[in-house]
Formats: structure tokens, sequence, C-alpha cells
């Protein structure tokens, strides 16, 4: 039987072992050294991780949009969640999926990607067709019972066996315009057209970073069916005719907000929540969405290899009716908890693209069938077009 | 073994090995792999698969979009490197020059700046040159022109942007260079009756060259290789070829095509540090480090 040494009993049996003149002092104080090493690493600052590791729980991973959208979500729902549990939610900002697809990509595994903000049903399909997507246990997330069955069912059809993400929010792409130098009716009269009005030439900006968005628009511009594009060249040579025009293609929330807050840009097409920040805090922004403008619905999407149960706590604290309002009054976008199940306080009925009834009926949303198949071959076209290609 | 016994022509080798261990790990073998992957084929958004075929180097030999890019690459990094050249020989040669006792003062304010992060460095130019911004605040302020001017978003913005960033580098290389000079040449020159300027211009800047295209090799490839000044500072047509690098890997999550783009970016600046080699000397650049 091994008698069990401590560490103590060990540094005096090295002592006497060196005191005897079994061991050179060089050898004892090369011991002593590793020994404290050791000690220092594994019974010092690993115990000391370790316990703060078990003290702060699981980690999870969390990537969104950045500015405002993230400062209501670290405020009503991640800060509350980590209080109530001890978990940690770690959150950074990407400009778009891709991004994140890229870094998984080159990594060969989702380490430090859980959760991410998901721009819909293009992009939830993407994750799933590239095989990062999970099977969440809906059993654990009740509050899902209060969500818009509209919501739910584009993903469902995506993923019959089971959701990879919970439906959390929604709003349109409209244009944005600065009232001190467009008018209401200007802005009325043209719709989708004030992005290529010549009188504003250096004065209009456009989202970069999205090539559906920008042929969106190309199609309202050429009065074609955006769901059913039948010419894509007169679509990108409106883009065409914009680009001569704009000042500076956004890449980001934060970066669209700056441009409209500091007059560098008067008109472009904005993301219905960041004009609503923007209009919250005093800036003369009004916001339109032409006829057949663009909608998009958001998820929360759990990567594969996170945490579950955990993850699925989180998703649940997040639908919470308390929290998912007071992240939609500080986000800008409204829930996508059912009004006619959930009562909306009168902060988020005004939110733009708020849909009382809680069908949707009213919004067009992108029809992926349509969209995905194109996607190689346009989304390099708009590269080139922004380029000036 | 005792150095006695060691052929001479071997120690280079040995003394060189850990550091090209560390380059065969670290940029040869991953450049290799992006060769390998220039010749795969992607069949969809994030999908690649394995094939050896020539499709996106006939597509970069044959797109006039490829070539307008790097004619743009070249052209601003030619444009910012001579502007960084005139600017940096300057503080360079005052730094240098200078009997101030405190000299590493102005050789610490000259590296501050690395202490705060590039693209804080570069988003800063939009509180300088927005509409909002100080400059045009400031002519607001004496009452000058109709304001406010549109300064931000051209092309001026993306080259004062660059010239921020990489200056450092140039007069760090010129300095270097000049501080090798030995301090009575000068002076013999004048004894010799040469004026001033004379002295310098057949003096000093000849024997400062090594720096001066040190530094210039350094503003050039550092400049051909970026993407984010002209993705922050830049309007549309402002861009690199490294923004095409960007494009294909991140926006249209296509790799191979990535790849082959990034190959040809290394070839390009490469070859400019062969040309620069085959002229100068990469000895010359030894000198300029000191």
């Amino acid at each position: 039987m091994t008698k069990k040494v401590d560490d103590t009993k060990r540094y005096e049996q090295l002592r006497e072992r060196m005191g005897n003149g079994d061991m050179d002092r060089r050898s004892f104080f090369g011991l002593l050294g590793a020994a404290g090493l050791y000690t220092g690493l594994s019974g010092g600052i690993m115990t000391a991780m370790a316990k703060q590791a078990r003290a702060a729980g699981t980690e999870l991973n969390f990537e969104g949009w950045g500015g405002v959208v993230s400062e209501a979500l670290r405020k009503n729902a991640f800060d509350p969640y980590e209080a109530a549990t001890g978990n940690k939610v770690i959150d950074a900002t990407f400009g778009g999926e891709n991004e994140v697809l890229t870094k998984v990509k080159a990594a060969g595994n989702t380490n430090g990607h859980n959760i991410l903000h998901n721009s819909g049903v293009t992009w939830y399909k993407r994750w799933v067709d590239n095989g990062f997507h999970t099977v969440l246990n809906e059993a654990n997330i009740p509050n899902m019972a209060n969500v818009m069955t509209a919501m739910i069912e584009p993903f469902r059809k995506i993923t019959p066996d089971g959701l990879s993400a919970v439906p959390y929010d929604y709003g349109t792409t409209g244009i944005a315009y600065n009232t001190k130098y467009v008018s209401k009716e200007k802005a009325e009269e043209l719709g989708a057209a004030l992005l290529l009005d010549k009188e504003l030439k250096g004065k209009i900006g456009g989202w970069g970073g999205d090539w559906a968005n920008r042929a969106w628009y190309g199609a309202l511009q050429t009065n074609q069916d955006p769901n059913d594009i039948q010419d894509w060249d007169a679509v990108w040579e409106k883009a065409r005719e914009h680009r001569d025009l704009v000042l500076k293609y956004w890449g980001s929330g934060a970066e669209l907000m700056d441009l409209l807050a500091k007059e560098e840009i008067y008109v472009t097409e904005a993301w219905s929540g960041r004009v609503a920040a923007l209009q919250a805090q005093g800036h003369p922004i009004a916001y339109m969405d032409p006829p057949n403008g663009l909608a998009w619905m958001e998820t929360m999407f759990v990567l594969k290899g996170s945490p579950m149960a955990e993850a699925e706590e989180l998703l649940n604290f997040m639908l919470d009716p308390e929290t998912a309002i007071a992240v939609a009054a500080g986000q800008k976008y409204p829930s996508s908890l059912d009004p006619t199940k959930v009562p909306m306080p009168e902060e988020v009925q005004a939110l733009p693209a708020f849909d009382p009834t809680g069908k949707l009926d009213s919004l067009v949303f992108r029809d992926p069938a349509k969209w995905n198949t194109v996607e190689k071959e346009q989304s390099k076209m708009w590269n080139r077009v922004q380029k000036g290609g | 073994m005792s150095d006695q016994s060691l052929p001479a022509d071997r120690r280079p080798w040995i003394l060189l090995s850990p550091a090209l261990v560390f380059i065969t790990l670290l940029v040869v073998i991953p450049m290799a792999f992006i060769l390998v992957y220039s010749f795969y084929e992607n069949i969809d958004l994030a999908v690649d698969v394995p094939a050896f075929q020539f499709g996106n180097w006939e597509e970069l030999l044959t797109d006039s979009y490829y070539h307008t890019a790097i004619w743009k690459t070249l052209r601003l990094s030619f444009i910012v490197t001579v502007l960084a050249a005139v600017l940096g020989y300057i503080p360079a040669y005052v730094i240098a020059m200078t009997r101030y006792r405190h000299k590493w003062l102005l050789l610490l304010l000259l590296i501050l700046p690395f202490w705060i992060s590039f693209i804080i460095r570069t988003l800063s130019w939009i509180h300088i040159f927005g509409n909002q911004g100080a400059l045009n605040g400031l002519m607001n302020l004496l009452g000058l022109g109709d304001l406010p001017i549109q300064i931000m978003y051209t092309e001026f913005t993306v080259i004062v942007g660059f010239i921020h960033v990489f200056l450092p580098y140039m007069i760090l290389n010129i300095y270097v260079s000049l501080e090798g000079i030995d301090t009575n040449l000068e002076p013999a020159a004048r004894t010799l009756g040469a004026t001033p300027w004379q002295a310098f211009r057949e003096v000093t800047l000849p024997l400062s060259l090594p720096g001066l295209a040190a530094g210039s090799l350094l503003v050039f490839v550092l400049t051909g290789g970026s993407y984010v000044t002209p993705l922050i500072l830049g309007g549309p047509s402002d861009f690199l070829f490294g923004n095409l690098v960007y494009d294909a890997v991140v926006t249209e999550l296509n790799w191979p095509m990535g790849a082959t783009l990034s190959f040809t970016l290394l070839f390009i600046l490469g070859s400019v540090v062969v040309i620069y080699s085959r002229f100068m000397g990469m000895n010359q650049l030894a000198k300029a480090f000191g």
C-alpha cells in the first residue's frame, strides 16, 4: 500500500537527504524550484482559476450586431441572467454572420462560438447546410409558447426535426432621411427612388455588407417583385446609378447611426431599430418603408458544440416576457412574442414595423428559395458593382 | 564539439536554423497550403471541393476587375511611399542632428502612437475631417468658406490615414541611417567649399539612402497589403487588392478565389522586395536597421 505524502513531508525529506549528504546543494535547489513551479501552477494559479471558473458557472459566447442592440441585450438580458444563474455570457460583435462562418471554418471547430444573433432564414439555412446546427429541446424553453407562429414556421420548414434557434425579433430595412434636407412629401413621392435622387449626390449612403439588400432595392427601383426578379441586369444598373451618388457604404449599425447623426449623409436605406434609436436621441431623422420594403426576422441561433442545457436556459430567460419586452424597448426592434398573447407596452407598439396582429402579413420577407439559389453569382456581382465594376 | 572542429561554412546555417524552422512552419507551409487551395473549386458559398483546376487563376488573369485593383494598389502605395519619404526625412534629420540632451524623448514620441490601436488611430480621422469634425469646426470658428467641406471618405483621407500609421517606420529607418553617418563628413565638405545645401545633397543624402530605401520598401509593402484603412476612411471607389481578398474570403465565402488573390498579392509584394534587392542589395536593408 502506497503511503500518501504531502508537500510539507516531501520538503522535509528532501532537506533531510541534503543534510545527510545524500544530495548536493544544486540538486536540492533544483528540485525545490521545480516543486515551487509545480505548486505555483497547479496548486496556486490553476486551483485559483478552477475555483473562479466553478464560481462563475458555465461560459456562453454570444455574438451579435453591436451598438444599441448589444447594449440592450447586455443590460436587459445577459446581466440579469448572469445574476440569476451564475453562468457567464461573453458577448462580442460582428459585421455579419459570414465573419463567424469564416472563423469557424478556419478553426475547424466552433470553440468560442455558442449563440449568434442570427439574421434570419437565409443564414439559418446556411448554418444548417454547413452542419453547425443543433436540436433544441423545446421542453426546456417553455416561453417558446408565446412566440408568434408566423416567426417559427419558416425555420421549422428548414429543420422539421427540431429548431436550432429561437425567433427573437424582427424589423425592416426602409429608408432613413434627414428632415432638415429632405421633406416628407418628397420622400413619400419618390419612395425607393429617393436613393437615386441626383440632387443628393454625395449625401447618400447604403449598406455595403449585404448584396441581397442592394438587389432588393434595385428590384423596387425597376418595378420588379423582389421575390421574383427576372431582370438582374436592370437591378445592377440601378445599383451602379446608386453607387455613383453614394458617399459611403456603411458596414455596421453603429457606422450607419454615426453617418446619419453627423450629417455626413442625408439619405440611406437603414435598419428600422437603428433609426428609432436615432430618433430617441433627438436627431431629425425620419423613416419610411416603401411599398414592398424589406422585412426580416432574427433568431438566437445555438451552434453545434454549445452547452445545450445552459444555452436553452438562456434562451428561455431571453424569451421571458419581461426580458423580451425590455430588450425590444432597448434595441428598438419588436419582440418575437405574439402581441395577442403577451400585451406589449405602448413603447414597443410604437416601434417601426410593429405588427399588432401577430401574423406579420403586412411585411414582405425574403423567399429563401428564390434568393439562396442565386446568391453565389449575385453576391460576387454586387462586390464588383460596389467597387466600380 | 568545440568551435575549432566545426567547419566554418556550416556555422551560419546552424545559427539560422531556429529562424528557418519558424519561417518554414509559420510562412512557407501556410503559403503552400494557400497555393494548393487556389486550385480547389468553390461550388457554393462556403462549400469547396478539392480539385486541380485553373479556373481561379484564369479568372484572375483575364478579368480586368482584378487588374484595375492591382493598378490602384500599386498607384496608391507609390503615392503613400513618396509622401512618407518626403514627410519623414525632415523629422528623422532633425532627431539625428539635434544636440538636444534628451534625444530619447523625441524617439519615444515617435513610437508613442504604437501604443494606441491601429483601428482607433484610423477612426480618429473621422473626428478630425468629418462634417462635424475639428477641421470644419475650426474653419467655422474662423468664418471661412462654405461649410462643411466634404473631406471624409475620399482618396485624400485614405492617404492621410496610411501616412499617419506608416510614417514612424519611415522616420525610424532614415534616422538609423543618418545616425550611422560620420558627423565630421558634412563639416569636411564645408571646409572644401560646399554650401550647407551642397554638403547635405552630396554627402548626407547619398549616405542616408539605404535608410530611405528600407523605409520606402516597408511603407510600400505595408500599404500594398492593407485593407482596413480604405474600408474605414475611403469611399466606394477607394479600395486596394487586399479588399478583394476580404470580399472573396469573408463576403463571398469563396476560399479558393481568396487563396488565389492572396497568393497573387504575396507575389506582387514579393516582387517589389526582389526588385529592391536587385537594385539596392539586401545588405543595404541590414545597414539601415543598424
